[in-house]
């Protein structure tokens, strides 16, 4: 095991499981979210929070939500370094984009943005519910705290501009997971593909449309 | 000057030996037929080389057909030039204009270190063969075929992974310098047959491992191999590899 682990195609096959994990976790984090469109001045919202707040499974999964996505960062640095080693004397002239979508070959990049993008909104929500009373001790609620946070245009910007970050890291890494497990059919990739494609779009657009509806006040 | 004969500016890569470092220098050759190939267009370079005492250019070549993997090129950021499913000798000079400027480097990867000039060493891969690349025969005479029957899309998709020539196009091309496309290839052509059962499992872990241990960078799935391979290896063979290591490595 140890020894599969350290091969390159070990190495891919934890990310493509992590990055797996972690869309799976989108998945349930963006339906819950999307509990503020009903525009019910935060009830459902709040009545999702408090369940995922309390609730034993939802708990123990935070923390293998975090472990996933360490893991996944480790990995994709551990990787991107040995293939930086593996070219010491770059081309003078490379021209990938005949071969290649740039986002494929800029996973590192967005991926470090999205960990950019991560911190911050780690910071604005879970620091305050997790790790503060404001939201336990009844002075504030997570909706209202959201309301509060995308008040400033900059935030509401760079949320937009981190879901493009995710939405080009998923439409590349979404069936690129899939290949790494060795998933690759003449029928059903390219389903898996399609799949994909849409993924990347929709979520990350449902994600980026909450702040610009609270920032132009048609959620309240 | 005959009609359609094209001046050219190269700037190709000199570097003496492994030790020493190389630079781009440029050259201007005249009158070239857009008939000649892209090694030819060199061979011309390097008689006028000659004639003026200077030290020619190194290149590999061979077959001068597209069969045995040996021409080496990276011309203007692409491996073989601005065409697919082609080797450099295949190149032919119609496809670049009067007037252009071509650059052309050699494979650049840690695991195909630079001889001279344009060629490189490409013994890593025969170090990769060495570890599984082959079927054990037994002696005596063959079995009637018709006592293994083979699925036809089974038997062509072997076929197809047995294209491969070896030629390292897939590594030279690939941001990450990986020999995945290569070795999924090798693997590839005898799990799907009969005869490369005994040492499947053996093979898979073997020919991985050597490819890890000779420092080829590992596979981000950007398909670039896959649009450069000379022989239009698929990435499904690199799928059929991870699946295989991956089984291996379970038993
Ligand atoms: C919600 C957040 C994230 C999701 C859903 C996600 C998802 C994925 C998926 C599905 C893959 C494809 C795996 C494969 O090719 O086998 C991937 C690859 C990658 N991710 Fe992420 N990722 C996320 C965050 C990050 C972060 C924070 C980083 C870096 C700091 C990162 C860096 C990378 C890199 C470098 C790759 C390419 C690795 C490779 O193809 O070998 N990702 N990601
Ligand atoms: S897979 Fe294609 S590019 Fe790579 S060595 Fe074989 S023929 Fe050349
Ligand atoms: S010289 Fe043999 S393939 Fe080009």
């Amino acid at each position: 095991m140890a020894n599969f682990l350290q091969s390159s195609i070990g190495k891919k096959v934890l990310m493509s499981i992590t990055g797996l994990f972690l869309i799976s976790f989108l998945v349930v984090h963006c339906f819950l979210n999307s509990f503020i469109f009903f525009n019910d001045g935060g009830v459902m919202f709040n009545e999702g929070a408090e369940f995922m707040a309390h609730n034993p499974i939802i708990r123990t999964m935070e923390i293998v939500l975090f472990i996933g996505i360490i893991l996944h960062i480790v990995q994709a640095l551990i990787l991107t370094l040995q293939n930086q080693k593996a070219r010491p004397i770059k081309y003078a002239v490379q021209n990938g984009a005949a071969n290649s979508k740039w986002y494929s070959r800029s996973m590192g990049l967005l991926g470090t943005l999205i960990l950019m993008f991560l911190i911050i909104h780690l910071k604005h929500f879970w620091y305050v519910s997790r790790l503060t009373d404001e939201i336990t001790s009844g002075e504030e609620t997570l909706f209202g705290e959201m309301i509060e946070v995308f008040e400033n245009p900059m935030i509401v910007l760079l949320y937009v501009l981190a879901m493009f970050s995710l939405g080009y890291h998923l439409l590349h890494g979404f069936q690129s997971a899939f290949q790494s497990l060795g998933l690759n059919h003449k029928k059903y990739s390219p389903l898996i593909a399609a799949i994909g494609f849409w993924f990347s779009i929709i979520v990350p657009f449902i994600f980026a449309m909450m702040p610009i509806s609270i920032y132009f006040g048609l959620i309240k | 000057m005959s009609t359609g004969n094209m001046n050219l500016t190269l700037k190709i890569w000199r570097q003496k030996n492994g030790k020493e470092a190389g630079n781009l220098v440029s050259y201007q050759v005249k009158d070239i037929s857009p008939d000649m190939s892209f090694l030819e267009m060199i061979d011309v370079l390097n008689e006028q080389l000659i004639n003026k005492g200077d030290e020619s250019i190194a290149f590999d070549h061979d077959c001068r057909e597209g069969i045995c993997g040996m021409c080496s090129m990276f011309i203007n950021g692409r491996a073989h030039g601005p065409k697919e499913g082609i080797t450099t000798c295949q190149l032919h000079m119609r496809s670049f204009k009067d007037g252009d400027t071509i650059v052309v480097e050699p494979w650049r990867a840690a695991s195909f270190p630079v001889i001279k000039d344009l060629t490189v060493d490409r013994s890593a891969f025969d170090r990769i063969i060495a570890k599984g690349g082959y079927i054990s025969v037994n002696t005596g005479n063959a079995q009637d075929a018709n006592n293994i029957p083979i699925p036809k899309t089974e038997a062509d998709a072997a076929f197809n992974a047995a294209a491969c020539i070896g030629c390292g196009a897939c590594v030279a091309t690939c941001k990450n310098s990986s020999a995945m496309l290569f070795v999924a290839a090798k693997i590839s052509q005898f799990a799907l047959l009969p005869q490369g059962q005994v040492e499947r499992e053996t093979r898979a872990l073997n020919m991985v491992n050597q490819m890890d241990e000779e420092g080829f960078g590992n596979c981000t799935n950007t398909g670039a191999c896959e649009v450069e391979c000379p022989k239009g290896i698929s990435l499904e063979n690199i799928a059929r590899m991870n699946r295989e290591f991956y089984l291996a490595n379970i038993k």
